[in-house]
């Protein structure tokens, strides 16, 4: 309340407006068969998604059980994968699954922040829709055709103008090292950044576009120059959304399968240098499941996405659970397609 | 105007220079992609490329119809699955998702969102391959199904949340009952927005590859039967980028032209339905 009333000022009548769904229904007409019917025939539609999720676990923990009985923990740390000796251990494309998701969000996160900041603070305003959708298109391009992209064109890109001096400057460095074949872990991780920026920057966007107007013309009041009111109030108001944004946007890294597949090499090693070959578990997958013809191989191949599946799943939980915050439950990013 | 300020001054500039370049780089990416595609794909597209089979490993020629049919039939199957449900968790959603089980569900739907389609693809290849020991197209359009539903869900809701509250009043004191109002005013009101978010998420699915891989598995012939493997687009893009051939990279860049502008025309459908039918919300 900003006025002062002399007189008591009656409480509003209960919202008709904005109520919750339920009530919304309840304050307005009485409840018949049909009705019940009609809810629950929705309510069993909704069940689907929970009971899929459990489903989903459920499968793939069962499918994975005997890997797990017969490797146990050791499958985590070890690095041999033999489907002749049917010894597995996924060490490598563990590695590889962090490690490109980390060079993914090394590049991603300064391009979009970036973006949102730029759409949302500084931006003209005919640009910005413009600007937001080509961004966002950046999401509608299938993984097979990104990974197209990347064996004729990033590829052969980097081979001539980014790693000769990238070696010469930092070639002493382990993250350098060896010979640039092409694919490798260093263009894996490029790719990934391109396909994450859009999920990245549409969440951040709708984050920043959340933070009230009082915050900027607060600080703007005290003086601040444009960026010091969007480093000072804004991002620091938007901070939680901000994280949860690039969360989700490493959910997506983690889990991307086809263009990281075609250009990072798939070879079972662990190599510090981005310039060498890797793998990631989702690669590991897709080169390796339906050619599996043991079920000790398939197992183990049901093993990693199942560890894959829980690693996402918590993931894009804890990111959920930040945007939230901030959001208030909008299905925000949705509109990244 | 002290040198400080100055200072300041000039790193504000300097910062909204830096969030102006990063903004570029990153539209600049898709323009390159789309300039290579159009570059590398327009000049294989003729007439023989809609209508042929692919020929045999090193020979010239050839093209992907066995493969548009594939692309078509699969997600045509998919969205015969996965539209229903979808669109119906989302009225849930907007009509009754107020409570905990609505809470649920939809965090749930933004998680599935994420799940990694692969993982799909591993899923439907123990229900739907593994028992029958023969990779099907059905299996893919399964995937896919799964694949499509926690993203539908979560349009149709926004879109039916968007229908003005008297609308709904306007019907009930009309005596429609709940469930009448809800299907022929609330969710005619937002069909507009529902199709819309039907068709992003059609081309969404179009485009996924990885949990087609062990499901519909790809198929050099021609074929229409859902129990036998089936090619589509993306599996023959795959394929075709990843072989040893020049002749394959040419029918790979300009199928995935093809693909591009299939799912690049179908989000600017959708985008200019919604922009009409909202103007300038967002």
């Amino acid at each position: 309340m900003t006025t002062l009333p002399i007189e008591p000022v009656p409480a509003p009548p209960p919202s008709i407006e904005t109520p919750s769904a339920d009530s919304r229904w309840s304050s307005l007409r009485g409840v018949n068969a049909s009705d019940r019917i009609y809810k629950g025939i929705l309510t069993a539609l909704a069940m689907t998604l929970p009971l899929l999720i459990i489903a989903l676990f459920a499968q793939l923990f069962f499918s994975a059980l005997p890997a797990i009985k017969r490797f146990g923990f050791s499958f985590l740390w070890t690095s041999t994968w033999d489907p002749v000796a049917e010894i597995y251990g996924a060490a490598p494309m563990i590695f590889g699954t962090l490690a490109s998701s980390f060079i993914a969000l090394l590049i991603a996160v300064p391009l979009a922040l970036g973006v949102s900041i730029f759409l949302t603070e500084f931006a003209p305003r005919w640009v910005r829709q413009p600007v937001a959708f080509l961004v966002e298109m950046l999401a509608a391009i299938p993984s097979v055709v990104y990974g197209l992209w990347g064996v004729f064109v990033l590829i052969p890109f980097l081979r001539t103008y980014i790693v000769p001096p990238l070696k010469a400057v930092l070639g002493w460095t382990p993250f350098f090292q060896g010979v640039f074949y092409g694919n490798s872990l260093l263009a894996g991780g490029i790719i990934l950044a391109i396909m994450i920026v859009p999920y990245i920057a549409a969440v951040s966007r709708e984050v920043l576009l959340a933070v009230p107007a009082s915050q900027r013309e607060a600080a703007l009041g005290m003086g601040a120059t444009r960026w010091e009111a969007v480093w000072t109030a804004v991002l620091p108001y938007g901070r939680a959304g901000l994280i949860g944004a690039i969360i989700l946007g490493l959910g997506r890294a983690l889990g991307e399968t086809m263009a990281v597949t075609m250009v990072i090499g798939n070879r079972h090693d662990i190599s510090l240098s981005a310039l060498q070959p890797a793998y990631t578990m989702a690669a590991a997958i897709a080169n390796e499941f339906s050619e599996a013809t043991t079920s000790t191989y398939q197992s183990a191949l049901a093993e990693v996405g199942f560890i894959l599946f829980v690693i996402t799943i918590l993931v894009n939980a804890f990111a959920r659970v930040l945007i939230w915050r901030v959001a208030r439950g909008a299905a925000v990013g949705s509109k990244a397609l | 105007m002290s040198a400080r300020t100055v200072r300041r001054r000039i790193a504000s500039g300097v910062m909204t220079g830096i969030v102006a370049v990063l903004s570029f780089t990153a539209v600049l990416a898709l323009v390159l992609i789309l300039a290579d595609l159009i570059a590398k794909g327009a000049s294989s597209i003729d007439w023989a490329f809609f209508t042929k089979s692919p020929v045999p490993a090193g020979e010239s020629g050839g093209g992907v119809a066995n493969a548009i049919v594939g692309t078509g039939i699969v997600v045509g199957m998919a969205a015969l699955i996965g539209l229903p449900i979808g669109i119906g968790v989302g009225l849930f959603l907007a009509e009754y998702g107020s409570g905990r089980v609505g809470f649920l569900v939809r965090f749930i739907a933004d998680v599935l969102n994420g799940t990694p389609s692969i993982v799909i693809g591993i899923f439907a290849w123990t229900w739907m391959v593994k028992p029958v020991g023969r990779f099907s197209a059905i299996a893919g359009s399964l995937a896919l199904a799964i694949l499509m539903i926690p993203m539908i869900s979560r349009t149709t809701e926004e879109m039916v949340r968007l229908v003005p509250h008297s609308l709904r009043e306007a019907a009930l004191a009309l005596g429609y009952p709940r469930w009448r109002t809800s299907l022929r005013v609330v969710a005619r009101t937002a069909l507009g927005g529902i199709v819309t978010g039907c068709l992003v998420g059609i081309a969404r699915v179009a485009g996924e590859t990885a949990p087609l891989l062990f499901t519909a598995l790809g198929n050099l012939n021609f074929t229409t039967k859902v129990t036998q493997p089936m090619q589509t687009l993306s599996l023959q893009i795959y394929v075709y980028a990843t072989g040893p051939f020049e002749e394959w990279h040419r029918i790979a860049w300009a199928a995935a032209l093809l693909l591009m502008a299939f799912v690049l025309i179908l989000a600017m459908v959708a985008r200019y339905v919604t922009r009409q039918r909202y103007g300038r919300a967002r």
